[in-house]
């Protein structure tokens, strides 16, 4: 079975990478562009059966950094 | 990027053959002209007084590890060299220093895995029984992502990966680590690193500035930190971790000795605690 993890910087954190691309596609002509977050997205293969909450720990222990990031998780 | 485990194991030996910690007799034997490579060790005032005992962790891709070993030993420090799979400090470690580079290739966020590391573990034992700790660049987000130091580190504001000379502000001379100048002094301190953008939450930077736990910040901020922070306290004053590179302004070799305080400054607390 697969899980999808998707860690995101927090609202509110500052994320100059997402800002490089806003001011790039900006530059190649996309208007109206008027945010971008990037984030980062984590795919586990794991043995069958393992539920959501161990995937949590793994999140809350390794996968994201909860001080600045937010996660998601799709089993 | 794999340090060679033989590096590793060489370091080992070099601290073995100097056991500085084991007994006044060995102490003495190091004061005589045979082994001028610590001299300064005679530095010490109090008889029968022990070195501070330093150990030095070393992940795959650490590059500082070896700086920080000649610092804290120019100082007159008994070092070791830990490598990361230790499950367990050397016996009676005074303070332990987190070195600079790129653990584990800086793979998932910096840090982040020499974080779950076995050693740091024993880190973390070492700092909750009111152990000394040093994180310098790396070794500074090692500390924020074992939750030891608050806070994050992330991408330089510029994207860049800055390396130079900066000037830093020491902001409290209450700390083993900062003794040695009054709050207000300015230092020249090499900075290298990309992600060194210090942030924290409202409540977290208005406890950090409650608790003078701000040790050093930027006087011309080169990586977007939140009020210029270069470096943090914990909230027992014995954990600092900097992005600054105190190690590589220690040696008139280096082209700047401002660094150098911090390690006597430690000795001297170290010694006399």
């Amino acid at each position: 079975m697969k899980a999808r993890v998707q860690v995101m910087l927090k609202t509110g954190v500052l994320d100059p990478q997402g800002e490089a691309v806003r001011h790039a596609l900006g530059s190649l002509g996309f208007a109206g562009v008027q945010g971008v977050r990037q984030g980062k997205v984590i795919e586990l293969e794991l043995a069958e059966g393992t539920d959501e909450a161990t995937v949590k720990a793994m999140c809350e222990k390794l996968l994201a950094n909860t001080v600045i990031e937010s996660y998601s998780i799709e089993m | 990027m794999l340090i060679p485990s033989g590096n590793v194991d060489m370091s080992r030996a070099i601290a073995r053959e100097i056991p500085l910690n084991q007994t006044g007799a060995a102490l003495t034997a190091c004061n005589g002209p045979t082994l001028p490579g610590v001299a300064l060790i005679t530095d010490f005032s109090r008889e029968g007084a022990l070195p501070m005992k330093a150990a030095i962790l070393v992940f795959p891709g650490s590059n500082c590890d070896r700086d920080l070993k000649v610092a804290f030993e120019a100082a007159g420090a008994d070092v070791t060299m830990v490598w990361h799979k230790e499950a367990a400090l050397p016996e009676a470690v005074d303070i332990v220093g987190v070195p600079g580079g790129f653990s584990f290739g800086d793979y998932l966020r910096c840090g982040a895995i020499a974080a779950n590391s076995p050693i740091c573990a024993g880190l973390k034992r070492h700092v909750a029984r009111g152990g000394y700790a040093l994180g310098v660049c790396n070794g500074f987000q090692v500390l924020t992502e074992t939750r030891l130091l608050p806070g994050a580190l992330l991408r330089n504001a510029g994207l860049k990966y800055v390396c130079r000379t900066v000037p830093l502000l020491v902001r409290t001379s209450d700390s083993a680590f900062t003794r040695s100048w009054t709050a207000g002094t300015e230092l020249q301190i090499p900075i290298a690193h990309h992600d060194g953008n210090y942030q924290a939450d409202p409540e977290v930077l208005a406890q950090l500035e409650a608790e003078d736990r701000i040790a050093f910040s930027y006087n011309d901020n080169p990586n977007g930190s939140v009020g210029d922070i270069a470096g943090v306290l914990s909230a027992n004053r014995r954990v600092l971790g900097m992005m600054p590179h105190p190690e590589r302004a220690a040696d008139p070799g280096h082209g700047g000795t401002d660094g150098r305080a911090m390690f006597a400054g430690l000795m001297e607390a170290l010694v006399s605690a």
